[in-house]
């Protein structure tokens, strides 16, 4: 019986893996939250589960569409009673964690990737969404969100926007 | 004679009393500086320089309410009242901010003919960063894990902040006279009330002697030599020992400048305090 129980809750660990790789993030809609690795955990006690958030920036306003964005999600799935979402710091996200091929969904969205592998003391490159030139210049270290800059790409002369690198 | 104590979790911090306390006093110190700063950032809403000035000086206040949001939530785990209660229902002598963060923006009023101070808001944004970067980085050390661990998040997202304001120092430190002159009349200000933001109020023995921080000259000596580094690079003259308000903020003592802020930022909170927002 117990053993059925776990597997149970194994099985619906998974599933609401699955639901999260709908649910987007509300300022980029073409990527999941799972794909940004914002998703620290999920865990399913009797019905309940409890899925740890990793904020990208803590003064995000968008923080809050997230979590009822989830608990909508996975409230939908069978077995579960109830939904809790908890914004945890530890480990805190770093940039690093966004999947490798999501990238190319941000760039699609005219947001350049930060960088990989980015050090103390590197400096910022970046290479514009549009034509892949690195001939960019900073336009405004603070873009619509705080987790992204305005820059404008000198040679496709298009204006874009590009992650910050947070390591 | 550091009681030196690692402090996981909100339950174990709760089992002394006067560690709570301690920790208590110096979240409120943490929390009404960035809060009280986050709100006079957004009273430059619609009136900085030019457009791209006001998304990003708006989107750093907006993550630096967010971050005073944290400590709230981290007094509220402490049992001291609902976050959202501390920020908007105390009176302004139950803050515990730096004299620095409470000023005006400058003459006028947001809806009475602002006309504020750029400069001065160059300065205090920058000269603030410069001090919570060096707090930050003292509290990754903190006895208390909860704080050492939003302290490594908030210093990830503050270097932008710093890089922000540091652009904004040089370019004026190198422009016209006007821009200097007004950049250095700036530095003054601000330096009548610097003195105080390295100062732990009046309980800082027991927040040093828990290891909730480090303390209060090892942090002014570290923001002050960074200071003088980056007022060096920037071609400024360096202003000497920074001076303090004849109010403590520490101790709850305040200028009016405060009870204003306090008035019209919680005016609407105020009206229905259970609504849901």
């Amino acid at each position: 019986m117990a053993q059925d129980l776990n597997q149970m809750e194994k099985q619906l660990e998974a599933t609401c893996w699955e639901l999260l790789q709908e649910v987007t993030d509300p300022e980029i809609p073409v990527i999941s939250m799972v794909e940004m690795g914002m998703i620290h955990q999920v865990r399913v006690n009797s019905g309940i589960v409890i899925v740890e958030v990793l904020p990208t920036f803590v003064g995000c306003p968008a923080l809050e569409i997230m979590k009822k964005n989830i608990t909508e999600k996975l409230v939908e799935a069978e077995g579960v009673s109830e939904v809790q979402v908890h914004f945890v710091y530890d480990p805190a996200w770093t940039s690093d964690r966004i999947a490798v091929d999501a990238r190319d969904k941000l760039r699609s969205f005219g947001i350049a990737p930060p960088p990989l592998d980015f050090k103390p003391g590197d400096s910022w490159e970046v290479c514009c969404p549009y034509c892949d030139s690195p001939y960019t210049q900073i336009e405004n270290l603070f873009g619509p969100a705080a987790c992204r800059s305005i820059l404008y790409c000198r040679h496709c002369k298009n204006p874009f926007e590009a992650l910050k690198p947070i390591y | 004679m550091a009681d030196m104590v690692r402090v996981e979790t909100v339950e174990q911090a709760k089992q002394n009393q006067e560690y709570v306390q301690a920790l208590a006093d110096l979240l409120f110190q943490l929390a009404d500086d960035d809060f009280i700063l986050a709100y006079r950032g957004s009273e430059w809403l619609g009136l900085a320089p030019h457009i791209e000035e006001d998304v990003a000086f708006s989107s750093m206040s907006q993550d630096m309410m967010g971050h005073a949001v944290m400590f709230y939530e981290m007094l509220e785990a402490l049992g001291l009242g609902k976050a959202d209660d501390i920020a908007q229902l105390r009176e302004a002598k139950d803050f515990r901010n730096a004299i620095l963060v409470e000023r005006k923006n400058g003459a006028g009023d947001y809806n009475d003919n602002p006309h504020y101070d750029w400069a001065y808001a160059i300065v205090r944004s920058y000269v603030y960063g410069l001090h919570k970067q060096v707090r930050l980085e003292a509290l990754l050390q903190s006895s208390y894990v909860p704080l050492a661990q939003v302290s490594r998040k908030m210093l990830t997202e503050h270097r932008y902040h710093l890089m922000h304001w540091q652009v904004w120092l040089n370019q004026l430190a190198n422009s016209t006279p006007d821009a200097r002159h007004k950049l250095e009349a700036a530095i003054s200000l601000v330096w009548e009330d610097a003195g105080e933001l390295s100062d732990l109020g009046p309980n800082a023995e027991q927040i040093v002697r828990y290891g909730l921080i480090a303390g209060e000259e090892l942090l002014r000596q570290k923001w002050l030599n960074e200071t003088k580094e980056i007022f060096k690079k920037a071609g400024l003259n360096w202003p000497g020992e920074p001076g303090a308000a004849s109010e403590r903020g520490r101790a709850g003592e305040h200028t009016v400048d405060l009870e204003q802020a306090v008035a019209t930022l919680s005016e609407v909170y105020r009206i229905d305090p259970a609504a849901s927002w």
